[in-house]
């Protein structure tokens, strides 16, 4: 038997794990899903694409039973059902791992996966939960401490819990919601081992991801959605990043922008120099060993490396949101190091876009204004004597809106209404209207689709060559490497580099973003022009 | 029957699940009425002309709604910013306290007493307020449990004074009569004093600074993400503590009212739990401003209807207690309505 790898055109049709058929979903005036529809075959990878907004997680929302369709049928098995709640798609083993994470921060990993059992005794054998999460997190590769606190966890450990728990209920249909999207390259792969071996097991998984490599990579059959309508499902092995790019956004897109020369330093100052830095997370454990680089005007320093191991940490204290152990850092021609906090990080132009957009990014029950205007508020035209200036701060969100092709009903509507697209666009719109002279983005491309991303890479490329200096964390290789004019490498705390970007590829870099040490040990601060 | 998630709800439709909650809470106290023996329809007849179908019960009811009002701005204010002021009717006794020492041992001149006994009551209200949120600022303790217990605090140190040191020569636990000049003007014929304007013109003002001030902004934004608000480098501690202290101050200045305008003398009953009932009407009023003066109007009412029936037709008080607590459960309940559409059937 050939372990899984079924010609998916072979004929005949082969049987349906899960069919929805014309699903019709309306959110007030707006139409989520016109006519979607999607077969997955038993034992099969199905990837499902599409821009932001295009109704892949609303259909994925009315496959869990999250959401009731307006119309359209859903058939699981061959049978139609109805999924009048998520206990019941369950029940018919369907399982999803959704893109923002649904744990209770509070609580630790397995009370967490506890919450997601049937049939609970009041009493629970914890122990024996507890190894079963280490035997399921050996088995696949999916390191996780049942008894670490949620909100001690990175956002990539955040999500392992969420697979965890979905494969804790033996589910036959798997559904993924951009499960690689905070994963390394090495981490996804791993994960792609799991997804094969679920497979081979007879498993039927639907996949949605904004990354075309990936999904050729790892499907079967490919499902594009455009406008809340599937336009077209192709067999993977006769298609291509082209044609996928061209089938979701209805044009070509560029991707690989190529970065000119970075600003000759000539006789300009570093913007910052970091030097010695260390700090413990919120578990009290070091996070940060001894960090020191540089950031000079215009050039993108990209820092490589898997969530959780110590990008929030350096990032929130260039921020000032969290203070170093020992170690300092100085800004642009100051010879004192700085105490900063978050209002001084502000003041000095420093801007920040944070990897928790829906919570810390933005307030999703303030409005688009508000949230453009977080942190100009109190600053003239827009404040006088304590006065808010409406009008000044209306006309300043509009005119970004219009700017950042930010697409939304009207500037009124609470912030949390819309798609993970717009609200980034949201964030650095207002990060990127201060002017600053540094910008720290962490992970800005996460989640977003094609389109998307092409805007946020030509907006950052934008700020450099008006002679910001950008840090930028990400965890995406094709980032690190398409945008970095120097890269280093975060790694257990320990930073490695930065290394001019034609001085490293991407398997050194791979390997060291795993924790191998680099061989060329020559941390350049001072790189050649 | 199941709930669907809905949109931001319209005005009307708000309104709309409001009074069928309304409609629903007296149908479920009727109940009460007839095991009690009595007509509810009757009853509620009689609740609403006692409180509003005359010009003295009406004048009665707004007496009666300037400290729930004035109680409900703080903690609607302070909910806002997602704090949770349990403690208003401790605020509340703290500044009716602070009103009586100005009154009675300070004796300012005539010309300045009644602004300095305001001063006094509002400062001794923040004051009280800020006990609890320094300790939140700083060190994390829960508000909601620092509040609720100095209440308890508060209102031992008032049985102490008016039992003990500020005890009056008669029988009973009251301090003696203030000075005239301490006294302030009644509308004639009527108990109604200058706290109803202030209550007014304080919930304008609170409205208007949630609405176009920075530390509105502030308030509103900390109270929707704290980690959004901290990102935007809003200086929490001492918003926590200013917001607690207006809060604070707005319920001491209740008790100063109660104190100056009615009673003239300090009683041990100085707050008959207008501080707990005015967490229901700010949650009634959602929260906003101007909503706390009607549902406030409309709890005045509860209480001076609510004392008529008790005369009129013996329906004891723990009976408009029930009312009380029924309309704030289904009043909360609704707002379940207002987020989710009703459908019924399979699909």
């Amino acid at each position: 038997m050939d372990r899984g790898r079924r010609a998916p055109d072979a004929p005949p049709p082969p049987e349906c794990a899960l069919e929805l058929r014309g699903i019709q979903k309306r959110f007030g005036q707006f139409r989520a899903l016109a006519a979607a529809s999607l077969s997955l075959w038993k034992g099969e990878i199905h990837a499902v694409v599409g821009e932001n907004g295009a109704g892949k997680s609303t259909l994925m929302n009315v496959a869990t039973g999250i959401y009731q369709p307006d119309g359209g049928e859903v058939l699981v098995n061959g049978i139609p059902v109805r999924l009048s709640s998520p206990r019941r798609a369950r029940e018919l083993g369907i399982g999803m791992v959704h893109p923002h994470f649904l744990l209770a921060r509070r609580h630790t990993v397995l009370d967490n996966v506890l919450l997601g059992l049937p049939g609970v005794p009041v009493l629970p054998d914890r122990k024996a939960l507890g190894e079963r999460i280490r035997g399921l997190a050996g088995r696949y590769g999916l390191p996780v401490d049942p008894d670490a606190f949620v909100w001690q966890l990175s956002v990539g450990e955040q999500q392992r819990v969420e697979i965890v728990k979905t494969l804790i209920h033996d589910a036959r249909i798997l559904i993924l919601d951009e499960p690689t999207a905070v994963l390394t390259p090495s981490e996804a792969g791993e994960l792609f081992g799991v997804l094969r071996r679920l497979k081979a097991d007879g498993t039927s998984i639907v996949f949605i991801s904004h990354k075309l490599e990936e999904l050729l990579e790892i499907s079967d059959r490919i499902s594009i959605m455009r406008c809340g309508e599937t336009v077209g499902t192709v067999t993977t092995r006769s298609t291509t990043t082209g044609e996928l790019a061209r089938l979701m956004v209805g044009r070509d897109v560029v991707l690989d922008q190529t970065p000119g020369a970075p600003a000759a330093r000539g006789t300009a100052r570093p913007l910052l120099t970091v030097s010695g830095l260390s700090a413990i997370n919120d578990r009290g454990v070091p996070a940060l060993k001894d960090v020191s680089f540089d950031l000079w005007p215009g050039e993108i320093v990209a820092i490589a490396g898997i969530s959780g191991n110590g990008q929030t940490e350096l990032t929130e204290i260039l921020y000032g949101s969290r203070a170093p152990v020992s170690g300092s850092f100085r800004l642009g021609c100051d010879a004192a190091p700085v105490t900063m906090s978050p209002r001084r990080a502000i003041g000095s132009g420093i801007s920040f876009i944070p990897a928790d957009r829906r919570r810390t990014g933005t307030a999703p029950g303030l409005s688009i204004t508000d949230n453009l205007l977080l942190k100009s508020y109190r600053e003239p035209p827009y404040c006088r004597a304590g006065f808010l200036d409406r009008r000044a701060m209306h006309d300043h969100a509009a005119e970004l809106v219009d700017t950042y092709e930010i697409r939304c009903a009207c500037l009124d509507q609470p912030a949390g209404t819309l798609s993970g697209g717009n609200l980034q666009k949201v964030i650095i719109a207002r990060e990127l209207a201060r002017s600053p002279s540094i910008l720290i983005a962490v992970c800005p491309c996460r989640g977003l689709d094609v389109g998307s991303i092409e805007t946020v890479r030509r907006i950052l490329l934008a700020a450099r060559d008006r002679g910001t200096g950008v840090i930028l964390v990400s965890e995406d290789l094709d980032e690190v490497f398409c945008l970095g004019d120097r890269i280093a490498v975060l790694c257990g705390g320990a930073l490695v580099g930065p290394f001019p970007a034609g001085e490293v590829d991407r398997v050194s870099v791979g390997l060291m973003m795993a924790g191998a040490r680099c061989g060329k040990e020559g941390t350049d601060a001072s790189r050649p022009a | 029957m199941r709930l669907v998630r809905r949109d931001a709800p319209s005005a009307l439709r708000s309104v709309a699940a409001v009074s069928v909650a309304c409609v629903i809470a007296l149908g479920l106290a009727s109940l009460i009425f007839l095991a009690l023996g009595r007509n509810p329809l009757e009853a509620y007849r009689a609740m609403v002309v006692g409180a509003f179908g005359s010009w003295y019960g009406l004048s009665e009811s707004l007496v009666r709604m300037v400290p729930l009002g004035l109680c409900a701005l703080g903690i609607a204010l302070a909910a806002r910013m997602g704090l949770w002021n349990i403690g208003a009717e401790g605020q509340l006794v703290a500044g009716a306290i602070a009103a009586t020492w100005v009154a009675l041992f300070l004796r300012p001149p005539d010309w300045s007493m009644v602004w300095l006994v305001a001063l006094a009551a509002a400062c001794a209200g923040a004051l009280w307020a800020t006990l609890a949120s320094v300790l939140r600022a700083w060190i994390g303790v829960s508000e909601i449990l620092s509040t609720l217990m100095l209440n308890y605090v508060a209102q031992a140190c008032l049985e102490y004074l008016v039992y003990g040191p500020w005890k009056g020569p008669d029988r009973f636990p009251y301090t003696v009569y203030f000075p005239q000049s301490a006294w302030l003007p009644l509308w004639p014929g009527t108990r109604i004093h200058p706290g109803l304007v202030a209550l007014v013109v304080l919930a304008v003002l609170l409205w208007v600074l949630l609405k176009t001030t920075r530390l509105g902004f502030e308030i509103r934004l900390t109270g929707d993400s704290p980690s959004a608000s901290d990102y935007a480098g809003v200086p929490a501690r001492s918003n926590i503590v200013l917001v607690m202290a207006i809060s604070g101050a707005l319920a001491g200045l209740a008790g100063m009212f109660e104190v100056t305008g009615l009673e003239h003398r300090l009683p041990h009953a100085v707050a008959p739990g207008f501080g707990y009932t005015a967490i229901i009407v700010a949650w009634l009023a959602r929260r906003h401003m101007l909503g706390c003066l009607l549902v406030a109007l409309v709890f005045g009412g509860l209480i001076v209807g609510g004392e008529d029936v008790q005369i009129t037709l013996r329906i004891p008080q723990g009976a408009v207690g029930v009312l009380q607590g029924l309309l704030f459960v289904s009043v909360l309940g609704a707002e379940v309505f207002e987020h989710h559409e009703v459908r019924w059937g399979r699909r």
